[in-house]
């Protein structure tokens, strides 16, 4: 219930966001080809920020489907530890993904305050646990910069842009690309291909 | 044409299907030497509905090889060819085409054009046995085009006057509508004037039609019969009229109207005697000495014209005057037979028409899993009330109790969506059998019972090739040669039996035959040579399970039928699948009798759910032989790994759940926890798991929808507290426990 009503006013924020609208975009040089093709010239896109430790990151609020509290998961024999188990959501079975342990920020800990976002990429339903869920925002092509390439992390494919909203840093993740990729596991080898 | 007609193909699929299964079931019921016009005309209607949505829908293909199937069946229905058992293969292996032809237009495989053709002429040279073929026709036709100057083809077309009074039915009168439907109707048969009819707006009371039309009366009769009040249609041949038409007109579907036309002032030509230059050279006599005018009836009766290739004209010569001069008093005879034949239809009990929707499967399986959910819903609620007072809250508690008796009802009601009468697959098997005790030159009668025991659409479809397969064994390997069973004191013919009927929450399919039965010698020996640990001690039980091996055949020769041993391993396979359960009975010399037992649904399963640590697990039950507590030193280790249990004399491998899942805080003690012992594919192993926890009925889900498939588990389920538990995979388990026992040694 706690969950519900922070997605409830995150969203509310998100409406009054003032600097989304209607600003037309100019176009913004610097800005990567990915991150380009994520948010059109003066078009405005807008994304659910969560926080993974110290981290902020964005996703498209389009392949969220809910937000709900964490509950008692039916954990699966011989999986990473990254993925909790399954759930039911409504009838549906429901794998949950705790991106703390995937991306090892934060602690991992389970309490009434644990959100889970219930996504909905590539035509699966997945839930991820994240420490917790901020607000909606907008944002415009030229507050997107492209994401640096960076030594020491091995892997920044899933990862769109940096966007910037006054002081804040938002990663973009490009979500679908993330949880369909093989590391996290939710496909069958096959139909990987 | 702006439709697109494509979203109504699979309409068109699934209602051509529905027509070839009629049309099949028909044509097997089929005496050859005592068939009654009913039936008959039953079955050219299903052809005919066949051709005219192809048509529509531009199946040529479908179309041509259904005309030709449709014209030779005319022929026998209006009695101008005597039915053949020829025909009636014919026709069977047609429907076969058409069937093919279907699939492939769904995607499948494409027919063999040499098998179009080839159907197509038989067809047509069994429609020909009588009346003489095209070639006959051609140089006469030329003649015409002679005689006929102008016109470049041309073809005489008797058109024959008909005269209909008859009064509407009640139903008729209301809706006026309807008689202006039938008018339309007719008119795009012939030529209709309204001689008399009822004054004013009424329409009740009597009209009198006059109709010139190529058709025949029965299919006019037929159009009528619908508004009229019964039995007070009179139909009067009055004669015939010469017209001839351009041939170019004929023969093409949409232009349909034209011919009308055409035909109709043709007809305004001849009678008016008078020439308006348009037909001046069209002169009746001249086209009716010109050419010996092709029998009306068999361009007429074919009511699409001849839709994709020109009839073969056929030529009756002298016979003309008289099939004509037949006509009136034969005009009677269908009224009688089509109002007859309605009655019939009605008296019938199997025709499933009693209203009904088409609705996609999908749609009902998203009802049965809300209703699923709205079960869970209920016990969640009835759980929380239950701590309550019963005596402070009793509206409450009322109200829980009313709730749980709708869900169950709901529920139940749901569940019987899916369901679906056996006879969706029982009735391929006369066909199967018919053709293969022929194939074998054997006498086979069959004999179903409990067609209309419901199980689910999902089983019904998967359980089609194991019975097929079992069916096939029956009369293959079961009964005998006529011969061999008169010498062994059995009637000639021998009995195949197909029962399905309700036990306890299954379904039970016997396939049974009066043959040979099995030899358990025989098998024995086979098995031996095979390699197969076998002793002269096993119960006949554990000898007919022989037969399920893989590759394991006692016939004596490999036949196109069946032989070479596949088959009885993959019909266990599939059964189990679908958890179902196959039992042989058979006595030697007397019969087999093969029992398959089925779940009612695939969407539930009866399962025993077991605790291992802190995971609750559902193990199908349809896997579970017994449980047990071991008693000290009845689980041993071979090479010191490997665990077996001894059970009454077996050693059965151990499968420790808690180590192939990695279960923590799981009972490691094997003295205080529960051996389950599990078979499948005719092994047995034991699971060893904490607790039993109870018996339940549960909905599956499919875990691979969101996730992946996970090695051991099958799918997931709701339990009644809202969790999710998994539903072990017992077969592959069980290789879990043989990869185990093979590291092992």
């Amino acid at each position: 219930m706690l969950a519900t009503n922070a997605a409830g006013s995150a969203a509310v924020n998100g409406a009054g966001n003032p600097t989304a609208s209607g600003q037309p975009g100019s176009p913004a040089n610097g800005s990567a080809a990915s991150a380009v093709a994520l948010v059109e010239h003066g078009h405005v896109q807008e994304f659910l920020t969560f926080t993974l430790g110290d981290e902020e990151y964005a996703i498209d609020i389009l392949k969220v489907q809910e937000i709900r509290g964490y509950d008692v998961v039916t954990t699966i024999a011989n999986t990473p530890e990254f993925i909790k188990g399954v759930i039911n959501l409504r009838g549906v079975i429901v794998p949950i993904v705790d991106m703390r342990i995937k991306f090892s920020l934060g602690s991992a800990e389970y309490n009434q305050f644990t959100v889970v976002i219930i996504l909905n990429v590539a035509g699966r339903v997945v839930g991820i646990v994240v420490d917790s869920v901020s607000d909606v925002i907008s944002l415009t092509a030229d507050q997107i910069k492209e994401a640096p390439m960076l030594s020491g992390v091995s892997n920044t494919n899933h990862i769109n842009g940096i966007g910037t909203v006054d002081e804040r840093m938002l990663i973009l993740l490009d979500i679908e690309r993330l949880m369909m990729s093989p590391d996290i596991g939710l496909l069958d080898e096959q139909r990987l291909q | 044409m702006a439709i697109d007609m494509s979203q109504f193909y699979q309409v068109f699929f699934e209602e051509t299907e529905e027509h070839l299964a009629n049309m099949e079931q028909l044509l097997l019921e089929t005496d050859p030497d005592d068939f009654d016009n009913e039936q008959m005309n039953a079955i050219f209607r299903s052809a005919h509905s066949i051709k005219g949505s192809a048509g529509t829908f531009g199946f040529q293909d479908l179309a041509q090889v259904t005309h030709e199937l449709e014209t030779m069946l005319d022929l026998v229905r209006k009695g101008e060819l005597d039915l053949t058992s020829e025909m009636v293969d014919a026709s069977l292996e047609a429907g076969d085409l058409l069937k093919m032809m279907l699939d492939a237009h769904r995607g499948g495989p494409a027919a063999a054009t040499e098998d179009i053709e080839f159907i197509c002429r038989h067809l047509r040279e069994l429609s020909g046995a009588q009346a003489p073929v095209k070639e006959e026709s051609e140089p006469v036709a030329s003649q015409a085009e002679e005689a006929i100057a102008t016109a470049e083809t041309s073809e005489a077309v008797e058109q024959n006057v008909f005269v209909a009074s008859f009064k509407l039915d009640a139903r008729a009168v209301v809706n006026p509508a309807v008689i202006e439907n039938m008018l339309e109707d007719l008119r795009e048969m012939g030529l209709v004037e309204i001689i008399t009819k009822p004054a004013g707006e009424l329409v009740e009371g009597v009209w009198t039609l006059k109709i010139t039309t190529a058709y025949a009366d029965s299919s006019l009769t037929e159009i009528i019969e619908y508004v009229a009040e019964h039995g007070s249609l009179k139909f009067e041949h009055e004669g015939a009229v010469q017209v001839s038409a351009a041939d170019g007109s004929f023969g093409l579907f949409n232009e349909g109207h034209e011919v009308g036309s055409t035909v109709a002032a043709a007809e305004a030509v001849v009678e008016e005697d008078d020439s308006f230059g348009l037909f001046e050279p069209v002169e009746a006599p001249a086209t009716v000495e010109a050419t010996p005018a092709p029998a009306a009836h068999v361009v007429a009766e074919d009511d699409s014209f001849g839709f994709f290739e020109p009839l073969p004209p056929v030529v009756e010569s002298n016979d003309q005057e008289l099939a004509v001069a037949e006509a009136s008093p034969a005009a009677v005879t269908p009224v009688a037979r089509a109002t007859a034949s309605k009655e019939d239809r009605a008296a019938k009990p199997a025709s499933n028409d009693a209203g009904s929707i088409r609705v996609g499967v999908e749609k009902v399986d998203q009802m049965i899993n809300l209703v699923g959910e709205l079960v869970i819903t209920q016990a969640m609620i009835a759980q929380s009330a239950s701590t309550l007072d019963p005596v402070i809250y009793e509206r409450l508690m009322n109200g829980i109790a009313q709730l749980e008796r709708n869900t169950r009802d709901l529920q139940e009601s749901v569940m019987s969506i899916r369901m679906m009468p056996i006879s969706v697959t029982f009735s391929r098997f006369p066909r199967v059998v018919r053709d293969l005790s022929r194939k074998l030159g054997k006498q086979v009668r069959l004999v179903m019972s409990g067609e209309s025991t419901e199980l689910d659409k999902g089983l019904i479809e998967r359980i089609a090739d194991p019975l097929t397969h079992l069916v096939r064994n029956s009369l293959d390997h079961g009964i005998e040669m006529p011969e061999k069973r008169l010498a062994a004191g059995k009637p000639e013919e021998g009995t195949i039996t197909l029962k399905a009927s309700h036990q306890s929450g299954n379904i039970v399919i016997e396939v049974g035959d009066d043959g040979g039965g099995l030899n358990r010698d025989r098998i024995l020996s086979k098995a031996r040579e095979r390699g197969l640990p076998v002793s002269d001690n096993m119960t006949d039980s554990e000898v007919w399970n022989l037969i399920f091996e893989a590759g394991f055949s006692t016939a004596d020769q490999i036949t196109e039928v069946s032989g070479r041993g596949v088959g009885m391993d993959v019909v266990r396979k599939n059964i189990t699948a679908m958890g179902g359960k196959v039992e042989i009975d058979s006595v030697y010399g007397v019969g087999t009798r093969i029992t398959v037992r089925l779940p009612l649904t695939l969407a539930i399963l009866d399962g025993m759910s077991i605790r291992v640590g802190h995971e609750t697990y559902i193990v199908p039950l349809n896997y579970v032989v017994e449980s047990l507590q071991p008693a000290p030193g009845q689980v041993r280790t071979i090479s010191g790994a490997g665990k077996v249990i001894m059970v009454r004399g077996d050693f059965l491998p151990v499968v420790p759940l808690h180590e192939v899942f990695n279960c923590h805080g799981a009972e490691t003690d094997y003295e205080r926890g529960i051996m389950v012992v599990m078979e499948s594919d005719g092994a047995k192993s034991a699971l060893f798991v904490d607790e039993l926890l109870g018996q339940y009925q549960v909905v599956i889900k499919s875990l691979e929808a969101n996730y992946r498939r996970v090695p051991g588990i099958s799918g997931a389920t709701i339990m009644g507290d809202g969790k999710v538990a998994l539903i072990l995979d017992v077969a592959s388990l069980m290789n879990v426990s043989k990869l185990m026992a093979e590291e092992a040694a």
